[in-house]
């Protein structure tokens, strides 16, 4: 007797938020097009019961200093890009990258310690090399990166930039230089879903409508605590899709960051023969964390590999059915 | 999952007659249901109830067993269909494929199955070797089987549509309880034959939709093989995941018995590249896989795989912690300086790791912070001055050296001053913020700080 089996399907009652970045000349910006992300009706890829409106897309870390303790794999495959930040980020475009993520290191205290207004300075430049809209990133030191955030905001105002980030201990200043400027606010909170709906919460009471908030739930590497990020946002993800308005946003993972600075990703010496080739491992490691945190539902992979930009789009497409 | 007290009840007589020990058949049934007491306590039960009882309680995810010994491979029970839920808890097989035609399949399979890791104390490896009839020729797949079977003691999975070429190279191998792949529509009377001959589990591969997989299964447990693996054919990512998903479901929610059995994928067959294959393995890890063949063994890979694998398999109501007490290493004296980090294992195993690499004897206080990292600890409030300033005095570092300083994780600089409150005559400095940078720190950047004492 052959049996029927009725293919079991969830339906959802939420939605995850649909978060435009970038603005065209119409809308008051300068960008060829708009990057939207969010918009599910379902759990990562099941698209046989739900819809997934805007597929996951790649952004390419940028800096605007040669990052001097980045992986050897990494300064090699993108050789003399990393000395400037226009021309790193017109690279990254042309490998497929479909948003810049421009971090402003040059203004780190500690270091060059640049002034907020050389850091708007290169945003205009990326801005006016590339048509791709830009997550823009300070140094990740709180007094500095409002600083610099705020001169940003301003400077390229109506841009819709996503600026970051906004952590509970130092959000306001962000969130009003979002507010004033027509920009996209990025909150982190520590792998914690309560702490980022509370930090949802504090950003969108201040008056910055949720689709124009995107959440960072801290990526945890693989091999260093990726599983726990992983729960984090399988919970963040279906909590949205019950319909809790304040896990309703899209997320994005720093996932170049996380992977490539762990040991796996840097040591070609005294590691066991079982570690294999570095430039392999390195790139296994970004892309293993890459589709974790998609499978998980991310929105957007922040990746730093030149060939992890067309490897994990090609992922996504496959995952997407194309 | 389990029946419950109410279901349990409507196969029980209904007399109440008390010699279960019970006053009712319900209060009984609620016991049945919390696992409190025995079917057999019951003398009147039928034997049709006893039947649906016990096939009720068997596990909705079938436990199959492939290899034997060491290299056994136990893959299934599992109960939810996110780890957030519970856990996962028997972590998929990874193999590697080699062909019957290939001049050296018996050094490939010796490779694949040789290949150990260690993480975080942890042996991690390969689950063994899938053999593929890709020659079409029964006698050549015997002969490369019992081969690769000579050269590698790792769990098998014999690749042949071909009943033919199964039955001449089963018996070589069959002490060794290869899977084998696979009973399909065509063939599935002979290969079903060939499974009880030998006492092995048997594929079962059906690519038009759940429900023929289903009918197919069906036909197969009907003929008597209990242990099986299904594949559902699907090979794009979109379409594997899909049936994945669906097979699990059908199984944990529906309890499909039908289906309720582990899966088995090919991440190569839909890749364009060794690193799509391995982002698709790594896809299949996370959601449901129990055996994964890939067409690619780099250990470059297989490392950051196995590695996934582990992640995904930890229990997440039970962080890997270690003990926080005062660890030294090398031979340390009254001089040697003093890290602090906490007892979350993977970031106590990376900076033991460092320490150890940099050949500088150190001590190493693990600090309590209920098996978190340091910026999570530090976040939520479970790494501070305090709870530092315990450990410090609790293990007795005062004793061991003559200076008094302290390296805090760079994550925490902003505790060094609390910690010197905490701790009056210490001194807190602030260490790398990675576990990349202590050995720089601990031989060039310490001996500048002690030297200038
Ligand atoms: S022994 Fe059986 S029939 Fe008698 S009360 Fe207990 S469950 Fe009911």
């Amino acid at each position: 007797m052959p049996v029927t089996v009725e293919v079991p399907t969830e339906k959802w009652a939420g939605k995850v938020i649909e978060v435009k970045l970038g603005a065209t000349k119409e809308e008051g910006g300068s960008r060829a097009g708009t990057v939207t992300v969010g918009g599910e009706t379902t759990l990562p890829f099941l698209t046989f019961e739900g819809g997934i409106p805007n597929q996951p897309v790649v952004a390419a870390e940028v800096w605007d200093v040669e990052p001097a303790d980045w992986s050897p794999v990494l300064l090699e495959a993108w050789g003399n890009a990393v000395k400037d930040p226009v021309v790193w980020a017109q690279q990254a475009a042309a490998l497929g990258a479909k948003l810049i993520a421009l971090k402003l290191r040059s203004t780190d205290p500690d270091g060059q310690n640049a002034s907020p207004a050389e850091a708007a300075a290169t945003v205009k430049r990326v801005l006016a090399a590339v048509d791709l809209p830009l997550l823009v990133y300070g140094p990740g030191q709180a007094e500095k990166d409002n600083d610099v955030l705020v001169a940003v905001a301003e400077a390229s105002a109506g841009e819709r930039l996503a600026l970051g980030l906004c952590e509970q201990s130092n959000y306001r200043t962000i969130v009003a230089a979002c507010l004033g400027n027509g920009h996209v606010a990025i909150g982190r909170a520590p792998i914690d879903v309560n702490m980022q709906k509370q930090l949802n919460i504090l950003m969108s009471d201040m008056g910055l409508p949720l689709d124009r908030i995107l959440m960072d739930p801290t990526t945890g590497g693989l091999g260093y605590g990726i599983e726990y990020t992983y729960s984090v946002m399988e919970r963040l993800r279906f909590g949205a899709l019950q319909g809790d308005r304040m896990t309703q946003l899209p997320l994005i993972n720093t996932v170049g960051e996380e992977a490539w600075r762990q040991k796996e990703a840097k040591a070609a010496e005294g590691v066991p023969e079982a570690w294999g080739d570095l430039a392999k491992r390195g790139l296994s490691w970004e892309m293993l964390t890459a589709t974790s945190m998609l499978e998980a539902g991310s929105d957007i992979v922040v990746l730093r590999h030149p060939n992890s930009i067309g490897i994990i789009n090609g992922v996504i497409a496959k995952l997407m059915g194309r | 999952m389990g029946l419950s007290g109410l279901e349990i009840y409507k196969q029980l007589p209904k007399t109440n007659c008390k010699e279960c020990g019970m006053p009712t058949c319900l209060a009984f049934a609620m016991k049945l249901a919390a696992k409190q007491a025995e079917l057999s306590a019951c003398p009147y039960v039928s034997d049709a109830a006893k039947q649906a009882l016990d096939a009720a309680s068997a596990p909705p995810i079938r436990l199959v067993t492939v290899g034997v010994g060491d290299q056994k491979l136990e893959v299934g029970n599992e109960t939810v269909m996110f780890r957030h839920d519970k856990t996962f808890y028997h972590a998929p097989g990874i193999f590697a494929r080699v062909k019957d035609n290939q001049a050296d399949a018996a050094a490939a399979a010796k490779t694949i199955a040789d290949y150990k890791v260690e993480r975080v104390g942890l042996q991690m490896a390969a689950a063994g070797v899938a053999v593929e009839n890709a020659s079409g020729d029964a006698a050549t797949f015997a002969a490369a089987v019992q081969d690769v079977a000579q050269a590698c003691d790792g769990a098998l999975i014999l690749l042949s549509k071909d009943p033919a070429a199964m039955a001449a190279a089963l018996p070589a191998v069959a002490d060794r309880k290869p899977l084998i792949y696979a009973a399909d529509a065509e063939n599935w009377q002979a290969m079903v034959e060939l499974a009880k001959k030998h006492s092995c589990p048997l594929a079962v591969r059906e690519a038009g939709s759940l429900s023929a997989l289903a009918s197919l299964a069906e036909q197969v447990t009907k003929a008597g093989v209990a242990d099986i693996v299904l594949d559902p054919g699907a090979r794009s990512a979109a379409a594997n995941l899909a049936a994945f998903t669906q097979l699990r479901r059908l199984a944990l929610r529906k309890n499909l018995r039908l289906v309720g059995y582990p899966l088995i994928g090919f991440p190569g067959e839909a890749a364009a590249s060794a690193e799509e294959e391995t982002a698709f393995a790594g896809q299949q890890v996370m959601k449901y896989g129990g055996f994964i063949v890939l067409d690619h063994f780099d250990p470059a890979s297989i490392y950051a795989l196995l590695t996934l694998r582990l992640n995904i398999y930890t229990d997440p109501q039970k962080p890997i912690q270690v003990k926080p007490e005062i660890y030294a290493f090398g031979e340390v004296d009254q001089n040697s300086p003093v890290l602090v980090t906490t007892n979350f294992s993977i970031t106590y195993f990376s900076v033991a790791g460092e320490v150890e690499a940099s050949g500088v004897p150190t001590y190493l206080i693990v600090s309590d912070a209920e098996g978190l990292s340091v910026l999570t600890a530090w976040a939520a409030g479970k790494f501070d001055a305090e709870k530092i300033a315990k450990t410090v005095k609790a293990c007795g570092i005062a004793d061991k050296v003559s200076h008094r300083y302290i390296v805090l994780p760079g994550y925490v600089s902003t505790l060094s001053g609390e910690v010197e409150e905490e701790l009056p005559g210490w001194k807190a400095l602030v260490g790398p913020r990675e576990a990349v940078d202590i050995s720089p720190y601990l031989r060039r950047t310490w001996p500048t700080i002690v030297g200038k004492r």
